[in-house]
């Protein structure tokens, strides 16, 4: 019982060590999960949805948490294989990339202070996904 | 041996001679040109907002640290298996730019690709799209360009590998694959449908990069719209037909918010050239948008390369 315990935990271990050692999937995961976070929002902007804040919040957290760690995950030599679209740019403008980021993280943060209603929903979060767009025209190659 | 030689000496000088004579830009004019080349009525500046927008001039000519787009002095180069191709300053400068062009040097630019000197354009500048557009509303472009600041600066010459860099040769591309007439509407279908028809064949300009080319660099007519290679290198412009490769899920609302928002259906946010794109139809209006939808979802299906997967 107790073998089977530590040949378990060991295969959980050596699984998230091969999962930590591809930056390229980890960061697509990030992004996959912004493209979960935003289908709700983007559908309360459209009035398909009704508006719920818990939702709202929950979107917001997913995007503060994935853009915490997301420019960790571009270290050189990951700009090529596994299917990347990240553009050279990331690298040779490794500031821009940075300043891009930071962007939307102090938007983050002050959407989640500023939304308290819908009305405060409809007046924030269109500008914040404006950061979607302009990060991948500059550092996303054509999809 | 004297015998010999003369037959072909004379064939190859007849073929010289019909070489420059068929290429030459008033030979087109004669041969494919529809001649619909005068405007009917007033200029309209806000139609030719409209145009520029929806023919993404700002993506290749406006200066590349331009944030307005409306400093048209030339964009940057446009990297494609052919060569470099280097966009020119089109703004109303009128030593570097196009400021003494008439409106009809104009026309003839966008609809037949010749400059007022009478030289081919490469078809880089999408006049195989462009010349779709009626006089009326190339006229209204030029009569919104002339309203944009004057930039100076003159852009690089095209950079092309043999035998492309042999200008002439356009004009033998321009007889077998450019199409001299305006786009006309089917009467069969909606207003809506025209109106989409016409801003995704003309300006819009989709089919240039969504579908697939011949060796000589023609869209291949019965696979239009069935995605290509990105002109500029990596990955695919996808399939815009109803296939399943396609747009076969896509809602007409699904494109529009591509549109507008550059969001996919899975909210995912597009790159590159695409998001470039974007920003130009994001300044239409809301009724262009759907009319584009409702052409792009009638488009028949036709089985493009699969995209390489996620």
């Amino acid at each position: 019982m107790i073998h089977r315990f530590v040949l378990a935990g060991s295969a959980l271990l050596l699984a998230t060590a091969a999962l930590a050692a591809s930056p390229i999937a980890d960061r697509q995961a990030i992004m996959k999960s912004f493209g979960g976070a935003t289908k709700p929002l983007a559908a309360m902007l459209k009035g398909e949805k009704p508006f719920s804040l818990d939702e709202v919040k929950k979107s917001l957290a997913v995007y503060a948490e994935g853009n915490a760690k997301f420019v960790t995950l571009f270290p050189a030599g990951s700009d090529k294989g596994e299917k990347t679209e990240a553009s050279p740019k990331i690298w040779s403008d490794a500031a821009g990339f940075k300043a891009a980021n930071e962007k939307f993280k102090t938007e983050i943060a002050a959407a989640e202070m500023a939304i308290k209603d819908e009305a405060s929903f409809k007046a924030t979060i269109p500008a914040l996904l404006k950061n979607c767009g302009a990060c991948h025209e500059a550092y996303r190659l054509k999809d | 041996m004297r015998r010999l030689i003369s037959p072909l000496l004379l064939a190859a000088v007849l073929g010289t001679a019909a070489f420059f004579i068929s290429t030459r830009p008033e030979a087109y004019s004669a041969l494919r040109g529809d001649h619909a080349l005068e405007p009917t009525r007033a200029r309209d500046v806000e139609n030719g907002k409209t145009l520029f927008n929806a023919g993404g001039c700002a993506s290749c000519h406006a200066a590349p640290d331009d944030e307005s787009r409306t400093k048209l002095s030339g964009g940057k180069p446009l990297v494609t298996p052919f060569g470099i191709f280097n966009p020119p300053n089109i703004s109303s400068d009128t030593k570097d730019g196009i400021g003494q062009w008439t409106e009809a040097q104009f026309i003839r630019a966008m609809r037949e690709g010749v400059s007022p000197e009478g030289k081919h354009y490469y078809p880089a500048f999408p006049y195989t799209s462009y010349r779709g557009l009626s006089p009326d509303d190339v006229a209204d472009l030029f009569a919104y360009l002339k309203t944009l600041p004057a930039a100076e600066g003159k852009a690089p010459v095209h950079d092309l590998a043999f035998p492309y860099s042999i200008r002439q040769g356009v004009g033998l591309w321009k007889l077998l694959y450019l199409s001299g007439t305006v786009i006309a509407p089917d009467a069969k279908q909606s207003l809506e449908w025209n109106q989409g028809h016409y801003l995704v064949e003309t300006a819009g300009h989709c089919a240039e990069c969504h579908s697939p080319r011949n060796a000589l660099g023609a869209i291949i007519a019965d696979k239009r719209f069935s995605g290509g290679p990105n002109p500029e290198g990596k990955g695919r412009a996808p399939n815009l037909t109803q296939d399943t490769t396609g747009l076969a899920s896509w809602s007409e609302d699904d494109i529009v918010t591509l549109l507008k928002d550059g969001f996919t259906p899975d909210y995912d946010s597009v790159g590159g050239s695409m998001s470039e794109v974007v920003r130009n139809t994001a300044s239409l209006s809301d009724q262009d948008r759907q009319a584009m939808a409702i052409y792009l979802k009638s488009l028949a299906p036709i089985a493009g390369e699969a995209r390489a997967p996620k």
